[in-house]
């Protein structure tokens, strides 16, 4: 009894499932009726004469298609002409375009500290905007990983996880003759000037996104070439999970600290440094890490669940593709 | 007209060519091309419009990171039209299996 009311909870077995007859007497009807219909239309296909009349509304419906979607298009980008031609013009001399940019402009090094104004404008004026859109990344990779992991429960769960893993295994570039010499040159420079455009952020164009973006492009050469297994010795499911939500969490308590400090104008103890140096600008430098690491593990996440459904090794290979060799529709073993 | 001017129309009558031709060419291997050149092309026109920032953001996630993830869909979607040779090597490395298929003919 145990064990059947655990099994119901956890969805395996229906326990109303042959005692209840759903269908009813309409359905029945409707079932009839859908096949005597069907049977007319095979008799009609084989018509001649319908074939002909189809042929000619198919031609039609082409041309109406055609015609509909080039209007649509054209009526869609005179729409968004006119938008542009509301803007502001490049430059002018418009108050609701010039203030705030003169502020920051004017201001931006004595209150943020970083020479690199488009730094101090998204991660202190604007950092919630910032916190914001970590948290897309975050949530797009969490959609990802709902629709595309193979996880020990629903492993047996169809041929197309189990492509994906033998394929995986199958089109292994890291016995290729070309890309792991050419990843054992390129990766350290990609990954040096990643990180360099991620820690000089305040100073020089770069920052929190562009330089994670450039890791985690170094990431996904770095898996492609030398394998998967290689990637998983340093960068597991639970370490991606440990590092975006320590990342996050640190981003939202950091910048909440200093937005509540600074509104009630308290002394936030945080020190700005002289402008240039690589310890300047406040709080800017730990954000910039912050997001580079949400940034890269994104990156790398997006790419392992597109080729294998997981990160890290969280399913077991060699059982995995003994236990599902058969294809739907192929010889089952007796 | 500066040659900066030049080469910024340049570039954009190259962006406009990119971007009508993702939607008019029909093989979806060079339409993920093209639209990875669109990327890179974007990426240098945002470094004359004086934002590195953006230039570098853009050639890292549009030019790298989302054309590879266009061209790991791909790879998951055209296995059933071409000839896969994971097909073969699985049934050269399973000689069990067709051994228990004999014996069942036996």
């Amino acid at each position: 009894m145990k064990e059947l009311l655990r099994s119901w909870i956890e969805g395996e077995t229906d326990p109303l499932e042959d005692l209840l007859d759903t269908s009813t007497r309409e359905d029945q009807d409707r079932e009839a009726r859908k096949k005597i219909s069907q049977e007319k239309i095979h008799r009609l296909e084989k018509d001649p004469k319908v074939q002909e009349s189809v042929e000619r509304v198919r031609k039609r419906f082409r041309k109406i298609y055609l015609a509909v979607a080039i209007i649509s298009c054209i009526s869609l980008s005179c729409v968004l002409l006119y938008t542009i031609s509301l803007l502001p013009r490049y430059g002018a001399e418009n108050p609701r375009a010039t203030e705030v940019v003169s502020r920051y402009v004017e201001k931006g090094i004595e209150e943020t500290g970083a020479v690199n104004i488009v730094s101090g404008m998204i991660l202190d004026y604007r950092a919630f905007d910032t916190l914001g859109e970590s948290h897309v990344l975050f949530t797009a990779l969490i959609c990802v990983m709902i629709l595309l992991r193979i996880d020990r429960k629903n492993q047996r769960t169809g041929y197309e996880d189990y492509y994906t893993i033998r394929s995986d295994t199958y089109y292994d570039l890291s016995k290729d003759a070309i890309l792991p010499l050419i990843g054992r040159i390129l990766l350290p420079c990609i990954l040096l000037y990643g990180i360099y455009i991620l820690l000089n952020g305040q100073n020089s164009p770069g920052g929190g996104f562009s330089g994670g973006a450039v890791i985690g492009a170094g990431m996904i050469l770095f898996s492609a070439a030398f394998g998967m297994k290689t990637a998983d010795r340093f960068l597991t499911l639970k370490l991606c999970n440990m590092i975006t939500f320590v990342s996050l969490a640190f981003y939202a308590f950091a910048k909440g600290y200093v937005f509540f400090m600074g509104a009630n104008g308290l002394e936030s103890h945080i020190p700005k440094g002289t402008p240039g140096a690589i310890l300047s600008g406040g709080m800017i430098l730990p954000l910039d890490i912050a997001v580079g690491l949400v940034v890269s593990v994104t990156m790398f996440g997006f790419y392992s669940l597109f080729r294998r459904g997981s990160i890290g090794m969280d399913v077991d290979y060699e059982s995995f593709s003994s236990k599902r060799r058969k294809r739907p529709g192929g010889k089952k073993k007796s | 007209m500066t040659h900066r001017e030049i080469l910024t129309i340049l570039l954009l009558v190259i962006l406009i060519i990119c971007a009508v031709s993702v939607n008019i060419i029909t093989d979806l291997l060079q339409s993920v091309i093209t639209f990875m050149a669109y990327s890179f092309v974007m990426a240098v026109v945002w470094i004359l419009m004086e934002s590195p920032d953006l230039g570098i953001t853009e050639a890292a996630v549009g030019a790298g990171v989302s054309g590879i993830l266009f061209l790991m869909t791909l790879k998951k979607i055209r296995r059933e039209d071409e000839h896969d040779p994971a097909d073969e090597m699985e049934e050269r490395e399973l000689p069990e299996k067709e051994q228990s298929n004999e014996g069942e003919k036996a």
